[in-house]
């Protein structure tokens, strides 16, 4: 009878294995299901893990993964602090969202103004404080009312949602935009646009953003009290609450940090890369990341690079289905499956297998 | 060492380069284009899909053709679009009004590349704009849904609210009116394209409340199925598709999208070295909005009547939109015998004298 | 105005009963402790393999029945995972949902009907007699009854039965329930497999019964709203039943409204809702003493909401714009959560279990 054993310590080796043998178990995985849909599986594979970062056109691809990369990271940044210390926000797509209609709202109010010292960095308060509010809203309503934290924040996704649609068509509808749905342009609205700091990088504000976050958030947590508070409570909160954490100050800090980043990420999203406030504004980004969190063991470094590697099978999987007619399902089914057996693998960093019976207690 | 050139250099410029090399030294014509949905989507992509289809088997061997399906509108869509054109495609077609500025974008980096963005507005010099004057069906469609209603009420399942399903609401509207005085129109707006549960309960409610005739702006074929479910007669129309299957009933006709001529011209232009730059909108005489045959359903002296007021506006002898018509609020818009101008109808964003109710925004 | 409220209130169980089937499932699998975000997933493989099975054999059972097969054998891959691999729930959850939504979209490619499907009427002997009222309430088919059964059902087996007894013991705490000797993880496989086959059966009535065909992601969110429901319903299953009706009635009067043009009629529904609350607020303070208004906060937000409402259309607004009237049931949500106070979610909820911890 096989059995797991929790290890005192997690297995060094196996922290950098894992992820490694989940990666190769995948690629059977997909090759065979590549295969199944008669499609050439060795292509396939080279198209998703190869070509977008050292293929043919590289030159493009590699910016593209970057600035997809870049607000996944922001976010799941932010998420790693609340999902540490057991609070759980699974509504950072709702705060994404939130950032983006708040910054584009603050810029949009500014146009046509040349001032770019003043609305850009006006545009991106604003949406962290969107995004921070949105954040606020559980945290509140937790602190004072007990209110589970994973299913307010989860509704607010909804709303966030509507609002957005709603908007596009209605409030911040572009007026020159011959009665079609969605706001001007913030990508050639020069004093707001987030464009690329240097050319052909993919290098934009956003990414920077992220690199510093990510370089904080891990300061913070192996440094700074904020950061022991954070594991401690979410280790044993009854040792936390003895060494004198407040509890409720953790929440509402928990929220307000991944909140904040998660409007910061939209912020940058739709003035940049996206460019404008539209129904179909790029989805899913708050939902993803909760899995590039995890994917990086809410541990900063990780949580970068599981954010390239969630990018890179975005972007790969867009070059097999234009190289190998790939249909887009299969690239879902193949994310999928690595998302499963990544987390899977994982379990031996913090168990071991025996075999044999259970002993006798 | 060359990567680090590659990218210090300019996009712009390393796209170039990377165009300089003779990447496609074959003779083929290489298609590419960009669909919203999935090919199998039923209604819009679909038929683009079928549209394209017919071009590859005009040309046979001398076209090399690439898809990609379900690219959502927004940054995606400027990537999947750049990587066709790094694929070495020689003209792109780009199927959704979101990919308006993606399209552009593009374009801008890729001056030997050909564009074709359909149903938008903004035009480079190798960016063409093209699309189809669904109203004149729409007016054909209004014909016979006023011979055909015995409840006088007629139900119009509305999808975004763009000028493109405005014009459609008022030219089906006015030409059911002439024919029966007595016609009431209920509209609902689902602000979607295709979303077949949404657009079932639409049907069943516009059912529930008296209406026997639906006309749809959205893509799928639920509403068909709900009106042959409801008791009694209900009757409906084909959109995008002609859905011959729910005929002789509840589908009476239909409007087509006829691309493929389109897409046949277009190509040849390419491989003539003649392709310019153009703003196409043709209707049923250039055969890009095709009538799908009216059914057995329809007694002859509607059939027929329904059937001159087409070969009609194939002729060009009649325009749907032509004076006297006020506008909702009773204000005049076209004067006696007046046309409306390709401007205006380009951006309508009013409902016609009649109409009851107002278009979201 | 053309609305007839009994069709309306028939077209409302229709609505409802796909959110109805996923949301008892998913409450089942959150009494015992687990939390499934695949519900969307588990949802539209069922719709696929419904569509696929009961056309291929023009048997609606073997339809629905293949369909419950389909997404209770897909939830298994996330049991293996969160219950043997130990993986995080919300994550694997996640995960579930895009892969259901790329696999249902793989093995739907080229669908077709071979066979019409029928799902029998189930009309309800005397009850479907009333003159009027009967023939629509009481003549639906045999799903909308079996979802409505399917809650009465689980509310027994979960709060008079040892085995409810024993799934509620092990979603309250893990632990406790493992010394005690129950089975945690067979408990939480049982639970699992049992919400997937609901959410199948709920994707295979979207695809034979409402739509009733094939498309790429029909189930458009509705496995979503079945998760906001069975928190709506703070995890009583007769409650799911006011959640899923109260989702389905405002997007079938949303539309109905639409039609009909007549949105003031809002102002009357909004009117009423307020008196409501008011007389909630006043019998409390006067039979409970509880008169502050932090006692009352789902009155008092009621209550404010109406107001400004009413103030905006006296300044003019031309009642809610239709988009924003589909926040409601989100925003009701949260109110009720806020209006519980404590919540009553399961202690264990999400938490990862392993018997030697």
């Amino acid at each position: 009878m096989l059995r797991l054993e929790k290890r005192p310590q997690p297995s060094t080796f196996w922290t950098y294995a894992a992820p490694l043998v989940a990666v190769v178990v995948t690629i059977l995985l997909g090759m065979a299901l590549f295969a199944s849909l008669g499609k050439d599986p060795v292509g396939a594979i080279r198209a998703i893990f190869y070509e977008p970062l050292f293929g043919e056109f590289s030159f493009y691809y590699r910016p593209e993964v970057i600035k997809k990369a870049a607000p996944l990271i922001l976010i799941a940044t932010g998420l790693a602090f609340g999902f540490r210390a057991g609070v759980w926000n699974i509504g950072a797509e709702g705060q994404y969202i939130m950032g983006a209609i708040c910054g584009a709202g603050v810029a949009l109010a500014f146009y046509p103004s040349e001032s770019r010292w003043l609305v850009f960095p006006l545009a991106i308060i604003a949406g962290t404080i969107g995004g921070a509010v949105w954040g606020l809203i559980p945290a509140l309503l937790k602190v004072k009312f007990k209110t589970n934290e994973i299913l307010v924040s989860l509704m607010l996704v909804y709303v966030a949602q509507v609002l957005i649609t709603a908007f596009s068509s209605g409030l911040m509808r572009n007026p020159d935009g011959h009665g079609f749905p969605g706001s001007r342009n913030l990508s050639q609205y020069p004093a707001a646009a987030n464009s690329e700091l240097f050319a052909g990088t993919g290098i934009h504000w956003g990414v920077i953003a992220a690199l510093i976050a990510v370089a904080v958030a891990y300061v913070i947590l192996t440094r700074h009290q904020f950061g022991f508070d954070v594991r401690l409570a979410g280790q044993s909160p009854k040792a936390a609450s003895f060494s004198g954490v407040n509890p409720n100050k953790l929440v509402i800090l928990s929220l307000l940090l991944s909140g904040g980043l998660a409007g910061l990420a939209g912020v940058f999203e739709v003035t940049g890369p996206a460019g404008q406030i539209l129904g179909s504004f790029p989805k899913f980004y708050g939902f993803t990341a909760i899995i590039v969190a995890y994917l990086g063991r809410l541990h900063p470094v990780g949580i970068l690079m599981a954010g390239a590697l969630m990018a890179l099978t975005y972007i790969g999987g867009e070059v097999a289905q234009d190289r190998q007619q790939l249909p887009a399902a299969a690239i879902m089914v193949f994310q999928g499956m690595l998302l499963f057996s990544i987390l899977g693998v994982d379990v031996l960093t913090n168990y071991r297998l025996r075999f044999g019976k259970n002993e006798v207690r | 060492m060359k990567r680090r050139t590659l990218l210090a250099t300019g996009a712009s410029a390393a796209i170039a380069a990377a165009l300089g090399v003779p990447a496609r030294a074959q003779d083929k014509t290489k298609v590419g284009f960009i669909y919203v949905g999935p090919i199998n989507d039923g209604g819009w992509t679909q038929h683009h899909h079928h549209s394209a289809m017919e071009m590859v088997e005009h040309f046979g061997d001398a076209v090399d053709f690439v898809y990609q399906e379900s690219v959502p509108e927004g940054p995606d869509a400027e990537r999947a679009i750049t990587q066709m054109a790094l694929g070495g495609a020689d003209i792109i077609f780009t199927t959704s009004f979101g990919y308006m500025d993606p399209t552009i974008n593009v374009a801008a980096k890729f001056p030997d590349v050909k564009f074709e963005h359909a149903t938008g507005y903004k035009m480079a010099d190798n960016v063409s704009v093209y699309s189809a004057r669904f109203y004149e069906g729409r007016a054909v469609q209004g014909t016979l849904a006023g011979r055909m209603t015995q409840s006088n009420k007629i139900g119009y399942i509305a999808s975004v609210p763009i000028p493109e399903v405005v014009r459609g609401i008022n030219s089906a509207y006015l030409h059911a009116k002439k024919v029966n005085p007595d016609v009431e129109f209920k509209i609902i707006w689902i602000f979607e394209w295709l979303n077949p549960a949404k657009e079932a309960d639409a049907a069943k409610a516009l059912i529930e409340q008296g209406c026997d005739v639906i006309l749809q702006h959205t893509d799928s074929t639920a509403p068909q199925q709900a009106a042959k479910d409801a008791e009694g007669d209900v009757y409906t129309f084909g959109q995008a598709a002609d859905m011959a299957e729910f005929g002789p009933k509840p589908r009476i006709s239909s409007i087509i999208d006829e691309w493929a001529p389109y897409y046949i011209d277009r190509v040849q232009a390419v491989m003539d070295g003649t392709w310019s730059s153009t703003n196409t909108w043709d209707g049923i005489g250039a055969g890009m909005v095709g009538i799908g045959e009216i059914s057995s359903a329809v007694p002859d002296d509607v059939k027929a009547e329904a059937e001159a007021l087409r070969d009609q506006i194939a002729a060009g002898e009649y325009h749907p939109f032509t004076g006297p018509i006020n506008k909702q609020d009773g204000s005049v818009w076209l004067a006696e015998g007046e046309v409306a101008d390709d401007g205006t109808l380009a951006g309508l964003s009013f409902y016609v004298e009649g109409i009851d109710g107002d278009i979201p925004s | 105005m053309d609305i007839n409220p009994i069709l309306l209130l028939a077209a409302v169980m229709v609505a409802s009963t796909p959110v109805l089937l996923a949301a008892i499932g998913e409450l089942v699998v959150e009494r015992s402790g687990v939390l499934n975000l695949g519900v969307e997933g588990m949802m539209i493989t069922g719709a696929v393999f419904g569509y696929i099975i009961g056309h291929g054999s023009g048997s609606a059972i073997g339809g629905f029945a293949a369909a419950a097969l389909a997404g209770a054998c897909l939830s298994l891959i996330f049991g293996f995972l969160t219950q043997f691999l130990l993986t995080n729930q919300t994550a694997t959850g996640l995960g579930l949902t895009l892969f259901g939504l790329g696999l249902s979209s793989l093995v739907g490619q080229g669908a077709t009907a071979t066979y019409p499907v029928t799902v029998p009427r189930l009309p309800i002997p005397l009850l479907s007699d009333i003159p009027s009222l009967g023939p629509i309430l009481f003549n639906h088919d045999a799903v909308v009854y079996l979802s409505i059964l399917l809650i009465v059902l689980v509310w027994f087996i979960m709060f008079r039965t040892r085995a409810g007894l024993i799934l509620r013991a092990t979603g309250e705490n893990h632990d406790a329930a493992h010394a005690l000797g129950y089975p945690v993880r067979l408990v939480r496989m049982l639970a699992i497999f049992f919400g997937g086959g609901c959410a199948g059966l709920a994707g295979a009535y979207i695809s034979l019964v409402r739509v009733p065909q094939w498309t790429d992601g029909i189930t458009a969110g509705a496995g979503w709203i079945a998760l906001a429901i069975v928190v709506f319903a703070s995890w009583k299953p007769f409650r799911l039943l006011i959640g899923a009706y109260l989702f389905g009635g405002v997007t079938v009067l949303q539309l109905n409204l639409q039609a009909d043009g007549t949105l003031a009629l809002l102002d009357i529904a909004i009117g009423l809702l307020a008196v409501a609350a008011a007389v909630v607020w006043l019998t409390r303070s006067i039979t409970k003493k509880a008169a502050a208004p932090m006692d009352n906060l789902l009155s008092v937000i009621i209550l404010v909401l109406s107001v400004v409402y009413g103030l905006l259309r006296l300044a003019g607004m031309q009642t809610i714009p239709i988009e924003y009237l589909s926040m409601l049931p989100y925003l009701a949500t949260i109110a009720v959560l806020v209006g519980l106070r404590a919540s009553n979610a399961p202690a264990s909820l999400g938490k990862t279990f392993h018997a030697s911890t």
